[in-house]
């Protein structure tokens, strides 16, 4: 195709230091892009191959099944287990983050946790109670649940503890998958939890609601009432299906942006109360060290945060030429107002395109068009949301926030809420590691 | 409890609430619950000891529990194994420091909550109460937070102070 010269050049517009091309490159018209990548190659393709036909052009294909799988071909599309064979204790399963596109996470690929097995709920026999300080006290089965009047949502959902090795004072070599595996975003679809608290009634003096699942645990976390009546939802719905088992089945606690071990999983009780329970998630696992000795308490929010996924490392550069940067950004305050990219190591900037739809508190797609010359880069993204915050760049985090004395192991968690930036070095051969810039 | 009981506790609570209007348009799908039957799952235990049931047990009797239940996991006298040691703890001098029953969590009563809600691992909710004050008065007396000889009881645990009750900031206070 030959390219309008006007339009390609206009689309390709260079905006920040070493190749990065204005966002709206992708927003012309398809000859536009093909001039973008076109008037950048330094090297015109080899001739393709002649085309023949297939084999599986020539015959009838496979059967179709109730419940489809993806191809053969994607088998290496997985999360990664850091408990595979259920020893006592905690089970993770990271999203690969470098594998997927879009905005939301497939039902198989979002990100679990569970610290006692899944369990195997029958759906019949769950209850979920709804008591303490309530006029009052009403259970609730799946299928009564299943008769209120539903909403439907995007939001992601993100442990406190990912990303962290990037407390690590020295960068540990992962992909995006190891370090930023534990969050995902999905469709949710449920019951308010306002419209249930309306029909037990509130006592006036109730101010925390103490939430514990129906897992062997009965893992539970302290929610104030301020957040149950803003946008907590109960779940009963992923991605249009009912929640997978390790997402929380036959129910869960969504709580909009707020950290992921309270978004309560196989909920089976809300107990009204005055004063959080300080319960073994709440005050030792997700209180946060500071440098100082000291530690956060009820950080709940999940604050404004980006990586680039494509390119990432493991995925490897075919070679100088045009690539598109791309990445997820998200924010438990709102939505993403801007996301801006480097391929500078932070020297320049480029804001980057969003894709419609930007939605509060869900994963939102950012791309930004990227001629690399086939030299040293450092490829970095950093986001804002609508309610004025930024992330932090390392050292300004690292200034808070403190950093590993010790090297960590990459599945090690030495703290929680991380949200500063992520650099990807590519070398010239194309090679992506993990730095801090 | 009959149907017709149901429709006159929420014709009765719709009066009190004076909110009949709210009522008649809700789903109401809920079916009430007699707080006492909601007993064997009102299992959380408050900072200030609400919900503690009765019972009690020394460090004695918990060491020996601890040895039958928990240490094939938790080491010998709780200095650590598979799972987490109870027992000991360093100086919160690093951001990844382990966080520890002695150095860091802030009220008795969440000791208890724990053992009761979650262990043995393999058995969670099989200890009797006053096994579960047992261990918890063995685990403090290991840690040196109370005496080898104070019983541990709904009138005493929660009064045990925890060294760092007083080392956290609320992050988001706006928040609650």
């Amino acid at each position: 195709m030959e390219p309008d010269a006007k339009q390609g050049w206009d689309g390709v517009q260079a905006v920040a230091g070493n190749g990065l091309l204005h966002r709206r490159a992708f927003l012309k018209s398809g000859a536009a892009v093909a001039g973008a990548m076109m008037g950048y190659s330094f090297v015109r393709p080899a001739t393709a191959e002649p085309l023949a036909e297939e084999p599986w052009s020539l015959g009838v294909g496979g059967l179709s099944r109730p419940y489809q799988q993806p191809s053969r071909f994607e088998e290496k599309v997985g999360r990664t287990l850091s408990n595979p064979n259920g020893e006592p204790r905690t089970s993770h399963a990271r999203t690969p983050h470098h594998l997927v596109n879009g905005t939301i996470t497939p039902n198989g690929l979002h990100f679990s946790i569970v610290h006692s097995g899944v369990p195997d709920i029958d759906p019949d026999r769950h209850r979920l109670v709804i008591h303490g300080l309530v006029k009052r006290p009403l259970v609730f089965t799946l299928d009564s649940l299943s008769r209120y009047p539903m909403v439907s949502r995007f939001s992601f959902v993100e442990c406190g503890g990912n990303s962290a090795p990037m407390f690590s004072r020295e960068p540990i070599q992962a992909s995006v998958q190891a370090l930023h595996g534990l969050a995902s975003c999905a469709e949710w679809t449920g019951v308010r939890l306002s419209t249930l608290l309306d029909e037990t009634g509130i006592d006036p003096k109730a101010k925390w609601i103490v939430a514990e699942g129906a897992d062997s645990l009965a893992l539970s976390r302290s929610v104030p009432v301020k957040k149950a009546l803003d946008d907590a939802m109960i779940a009963l719905y992923q991605n249009g299906e009912r929640l997978m088992p390790g997402n929380g089945y036959p129910m869960r606690l969504l709580l909009p942006g707020y950290e992921g071990n309270m978004n309560v999983k196989f909920l089976r009780r809300l107990k009204l109360v005055e004063a959080p329970a300080m319960s073994y998630y709440e005050s030792r696992t997700y209180s946060q060290l500071l440098p100082n000795g000291k530690a956060f308490r009820f950080y709940f929010l999940q604050e404004v945060k980006s990586f680039i996924t494509q390119p990432s490392p493991g995925l490897a550069m075919r070679g100088p030429g045009f690539y598109e940067i791309s990445g997820i950004a998200y924010s438990g305050n709102g939505r993403i107002s801007k996301v801006m990219v480097s391929a500078d190591g932070g020297k320049s900037w480029g804001e980057a395109a969003l894709q419609a739809p930007v939605l509060s508190k869900a994963f939102t797609r950012f791309r930004m068009p990227w001629r690399w010359d086939g030299g040293p880069a450092i490829l970095q993204s950093r986001a804002w949301d609508e309610s004025g915050n930024v992330q932090p760049t390392r050292a300004q985090f690292v200034a808070e926030r403190g950093e590993t004395k010790n090297i960590p192991p990459v599945l090690g968690f030495p703290n929680q809420h991380y949200n500063s930036l992520t650099s990807w070095a590519i070398d010239a051969r194309g090679e992506v590691k993990h730095v801090y810039a | 409890m009959s149907t017709r009981r149901v429709s006159i506790s929420v014709a009765a609570l719709a009066l009190t609430l004076g909110t009949g209007a709210a009522f008649a348009e809700s789903p109401d799908l809920g079916r009430p619950i007699d707080p006492a039957d909601i007993a064997p799952w009102d299992i959380s235990i408050m900072p200030d000891g609400t919900g503690l049931p009765p019972g009690g047990g020394t460090p004695a009797q918990g060491e020996r529990i601890f040895a039958q239940k928990c240490a094939m996991c938790h080491g010998e006298g709780g200095k650590g194994g598979v799972a987490a040691a109870v027992v000991g703890g360093g100086p919160l001098d690093r951001i990844e420091a382990v966080k520890s029953i002695a150095n860091f969590w802030g009220y008795p009563t969440t000791v208890f909550d724990f053992i009761r809600r979650a262990m043995p691992w393999q058995q969670p909710r099989s200890l009797t109460n006053d096994e579960v004050y047992a261990l918890t008065a063995y685990i403090f007396a290991q840690n040196k937070l109370i005496g080898q000889d104070d019983s541990m009881n709904s009138d005493t645990l929660p009064k045990v102070r925890m060294p760092n009750r007083d080392g956290f900031i609320i992050r988001f206070p706006d928040r609650i």
